[in-house]
């Protein structure tokens, strides 16, 4: 029992991650696969605030009543890794847009089968 | 318990998130996701970290995602993946779940005082950091100040993303 309440956050944030790895292997539209990776980063988030979370303890702002502070550091990394997800999900979806003006579809499985029928027209069209 | 309910609604918005066709409802049930999510982060008294994500990930990524979806298609196209396939993915999936479930079982306890991250540098910040900072937020002192080229890296990055999407999507002459 003290192990399920101790570790049950963990195993939320496996089966989210693994949602969001799933969705990036198996789903074949290039919208889905960013929202996995943005469920995947945020799983990765949660665990980092899991472990920052102290019993008893408060936010970390000074208070003259507090006793226990929880653990500010991985506050600090996460701050920096949602802005850093950000970035990385804007530039996918700039990609998506370019696919989408090169391709006319955002369907991975129907983009491979175009690149098959005529490599030749859309290298010589990028030059 | 109210925890508890929080996070297996996460698990229902992520599950429902990733099965919507239609692209504009899986949007926006990610952005549901990325309120709970900040819901959830004030729980663990992360309160910083839970306005950036309502602000940052659940406001702007969920901007961005409609920008893009309004330059492409809007519904998923239902494609037929060969059985292999999905026995794959469903192999690599429930391998990796099984070996980080594995990983848990070294962690310490959820909320343990005694646990390694809370040992080294942690204490340090937090007896400290008001007296050589002058700032109450022990957050934004290490961010600001203890970690500050971290931040600036951070800076560096958001910059680099910016100018990547401006060139990508620069009109060709």
């Amino acid at each position: 029992m003290d192990l399920i309440v101790g570790k049950y956050n963990y195993w939320i944030y496996i089966a989210l991650m693994m949602i969001g790895f799933y969705a990036m292997i198996a789903k074949g539209n290039l919208i889905k696969k960013i929202i996995g990776m943005n469920i995947f980063q945020t799983a990765v988030f949660l665990f980092y605030i899991s472990i920052a979370k102290v019993r008893g303890g408060t936010a970390p702002i000074l208070w003259e009543k507090a006793i226990l502070y929880d653990n500010p550091l991985p506050h600090v990394l996460i701050l920096t890794a949602i802005v850093v997800s950000v970035s990385t999900t804007a530039v996918a979806l700039a990609l998506i847009i370019l696919i989408y003006r090169e391709f006319g579809t955002i369907e991975e499985d129907a983009i491979l089968k175009m690149q098959e029928i005529e490599p030749r027209r859309r290298t010589d069209s990028q030059q | 318990m109210i925890d508890f309910a929080l996070l297996l609604f996460l698990v229902v918005c992520a599950l429902a998130a990733i099965q919507m066709k239609d692209l504009l409802s899986a949007i926006m049930l990610l952005g549901s996701y990325s309120f709970i999510m900040a819901v959830v982060w004030t729980r663990l008294n992360a309160v910083d970290v839970a306005f950036t994500e309502a602000s940052v990930g659940a406001g702007i990524t969920t901007i961005l995602l409609i920008a893009t979806l309004s330059r492409t298609k809007r519904r998923e196209m239902g494609q037929t993946v060969p059985l292999v396939n999905s026995v794959i993915y469903g192999v690599v999936v429930m391998l990796t779940s099984a070996v980080l479930l594995y990983g848990t079982i070294d962690m310490p306890l959820f909320g343990d005082p005694g646990a390694p991250a809370y040992q080294h540098v942690a204490p340090r910040y937090i007896e400290k950091s008001y007296e050589e900072t002058g700032v109450v937020n022990f957050v934004t002192a290490v961010l600001a100040s203890y970690r500050g080229y971290d931040t600036l890296g951070e800076t560096a990055v958001i910059f680099g993303a910016g100018m990547c999407v401006i060139l990508l999507l620069r009109r060709k002459i």
